[in-house]
């Protein structure tokens, strides 16, 4: 797979892989130091160094799918067509960011962009995923449900009930494991008896794949391959990509778990220099165009930043609306 | 007015709203073929087909949880948890999934799911079958809980909870399943949530019953009634929302309470009413209120030794009598 020459892809396809894993990285690295500056009160999970992973699975679903996303969750809402914007400022708790500023970075959605929701349940989205799956089989829609997690994940119960389901209704849903190799601060070694995760796919009666997680054309192509055949009415897919995150699993994680040199080993292995590189080698931008795109995102990126940072903060009123839909007027819950 | 069982008023509701509702469909374990364990869902596999009422593996997370999903794309999952104790085995959509997604999204998920649910002692099921789990919920804000006494109720709320757009922790009482009541044959007939019904009227002392204690509560009132004691008896039908006001307005009448449910007394769905009427009744109030619920320990196999435990009739006339 991994031999394929980048060039039969459209160059709209391209860029839009170049310039999002770009936007993914840079947000996270933006939002660590707002955080550090004070713009962010709450946690960050970032998936600095998987950003492969989120861009290349979103990129091969259309806008109607949805997902469910993770704790570590920023690369797939961005991937799946967020705005910075919106997502910077509800990282800031303001009453502009997609939540209203009550969800946070662990809560983050938009059914208007198919993002069920970030998650802060480790594997609280895999059912969820399967039930949008189960309506689109029912109704006769066109359209599949992925379910991002991560190594760590796979060993919860939820998955396993909902890998089951899914796999003996044959819902159109795709199983995407992010294996980074740490679930928290335990090495993945240490919480499963197998390395390839995709193994597990085979006792649910569907295919599991492995593909490099840190090369996002791979990663496109094999989450196409399961997308047609979810809609083909054959089933789920487990994809299990393997990658790395290099940094804590939350800002501030001492990380004493690292074994030495396995983090800057898997530097050079970083997702968006080597692709950088095959994009020009292969003469399909060159070295201008690709700063063009760079210099955008650091564009895009500071007007969110400006947005979120002169945007207000909800009333602290409005904590008390949003619970139920029929609220039952008059009626105090 | 024709007159049907709890069970077959539950059935009517839901055979109606999915005719209504082509995006309505119920799913749990054993709800097709076998037709419900407690046989409420007899007959529907022939009339709505596999693919609307349907059979699931044993996996109450998924379960859930997949309704939850379905419900944030369109459609409008009743969901069967066979036991309300298997409840616990989905703890985490119901609680941290369920309850929170439309909040946690900025009041932007819209989640029309109701999760129908069994509760009470059927007899000799021992500590994992017989449990009325509903307080557990009403300390989650998400969630409404609806408490049907009669098959009236169970009609006319469960069409509310399948037609609104919140989820809903539906509880039906396993020892109602068989009651007999007039029930309202119009299709459009609903119940609203928060609003308790004044089941019997009466002027010296207000019993506030849940579940099947609203009908031990009556079976109290009338045989005080031939002592000259007047009981109030009142159903809040829903726990969350609760009709405080209707409460209330009876307490500044009678002037003594006793709240009764088959839940465990300690921090039982009385503990928030009782906390509830101090707070906002209690100048209204001759004496404490009084809860009569089951003892504090798991429930027992043994049938001496689960009556010893459960709370009935007895327990609400020893509470009447010790206020009045």
């Amino acid at each position: 797979m991994k031999h394929d020459p980048i060039t039969q892809y459209s160059r709209d396809l391209l860029a839009h892989l170049y310039r999002k894993m770009i936007l993914v990285r840079e947000f996270e690295l933006r939002a660590i130091e707002e955080r550090r500056r004070g713009l962010i009160p709450g946690f960050i999970h970032s998936c600095v160094g998987q950003e492969a992973t989120a861009v290349g699975a979103c990129a091969a679903l259309s806008r109607e799918d949805v997902i469910t996303s993770t704790h570590r969750g920023h690369g797939h809402l961005l991937g799946k067509g967020g705005d910075p914007k919106y997502m910077m400022a509800e990282l800031a708790g303001r009453s502009t960011g997609y939540c209203l500023g009550r969800g946070g970075s662990l809560h983050l959605a938009n059914f208007d962009l198919g993002i069920l929701g970030a998650n802060g349940i480790v594997g609280g989205g895999f059912p969820m995923a399967v039930g949008a799956a189960l309506a689109y089989q029912m109704r006769g829609d066109d359209q599949v449900a992925l379910a991002f997690f991560g190594d760590g994940a796979i060993n919860e119960g939820s998955f396993h009930e909902s890998a089951n389901l899914a796999g003996l209704w044959k819902l159109p849903v795709i199983f995407f494991c992010e294996n980074n190799l740490y679930g928290e601060g335990t090495p993945q070694s240490q919480q499963a008896p197998i390395a390839d995760l995709a193994l597990r796919a085979e006792g649910y009666g569907f295919p599991g794949h492995i593909v490099d997680g840190n090369d996002v054309v791979a990663v496109y192509k094999a989450t196409v391959k399961a997308r047609v055949r979810a809609l083909a009415g054959e089933g789920p897919t487990l994809i299990e990509a393997k990658t790395y995150r290099f940094r804590g699993h939350y800002e501030g994680d001492p990380q004493v778990y690292r074994l030495p040199g396995e983090l800057a080993a898997w530097k050079k292995r970083d997702p968006i220099p080597a692709f950088r590189q095959q994009l020009i080698l292969a003469n399909i931008f060159d070295e201008s165009q690709i700063v063009d795109m760079e210099v955008s995102v650091q564009a895009e990126l500071d007007e969110a930043v400006n947005f979120a940072t002169d945007s207000p903060f909800p009333a602290v009123e409005e904590a008390l609306k949003g619970v139920y839909a029929n609220t039952h007027e008059g009626l105090v819950f | 007015m024709r007159e049907i069982s709890y069970s077959e008023a539950i059935r009517e509701a839901l055979c109606e709203e999915m005719r209504l509702n082509p995006h309505a469909y119920l799913m749990g374990e054993d709800v097709a073929v076998f037709g419900g364990v407690w046989g409420v869902s007899e007959g529907m596999l022939a009339e709505f087909g596999p693919d609307r009422v349907r059979d699931t593996p044993i996996s109450e997370a998924a379960i859930i949880g997949a309704g939850l999903g379905s419900a944030m794309v369109g459609m409008r999952p009743i969901v069967e948890i066979m036991f309300g104790d298997f409840l616990m085995c989905a703890g985490d959509q119901l609680v941290n999934q369920v309850a929170k997604a439309r909040f946690m999204s900025g009041g932007k998920a819209r989640i029309p799911l109701t999760i129908r649910v069994t509760s009470g002692a059927p007899g000799s099921a021992a500590a994992q079958h017989s449990q009325s789990p509903e307080a557990w919920f009403m300390n989650v804000p998400g969630l409404k809980i609806a408490t049907p006494s009669s098959p009236a109720d169970a009609k006319g709320l469960l069409k509310t909870a399948i037609r609104g757009d919140d989820p809903v922790l539906f509880f039906e009482h396993k020892m109602l399943y068989g009651e007999k009541g007039p029930v309202p044959e119009d299709e459009n007939y609903t119940l609203p949530f928060g609003k308790a019904d004044i089941v019997r009227p009466g002027t010296d002392i207000t019993v506030i019953g849940i579940s099947i204690m609203v009908k031990k509560a009556l079976e109290a009132a009338e045989l005080l009634s031939a002592e000259g004691i007047s009981v109030e008896v009142i159903d809040p039908r829903t726990l969350v929302p609760l009709d405080k006001e209707t409460l209330i307005q009876s307490v500044a009448k009678t002037s003594r309470v006793v709240i009764a449910h088959e839940a465990h007394r300690r921090a039982g769905p009385g503990a928030e009413i009782a906390a509830m009427l101090a707070e906002e009744a209690i100048e209204y109030l001759d004496g404490p209120i009084i809860r009569v619920g089951a003892k504090n320990v798991p429930l027992p196999y043994g049938p001496d030794m689960e009556e010893f435990v459960l709370p009935g009739t007895k327990e609400i006339i020893e509470a009447i009598r010790s206020l009045v």
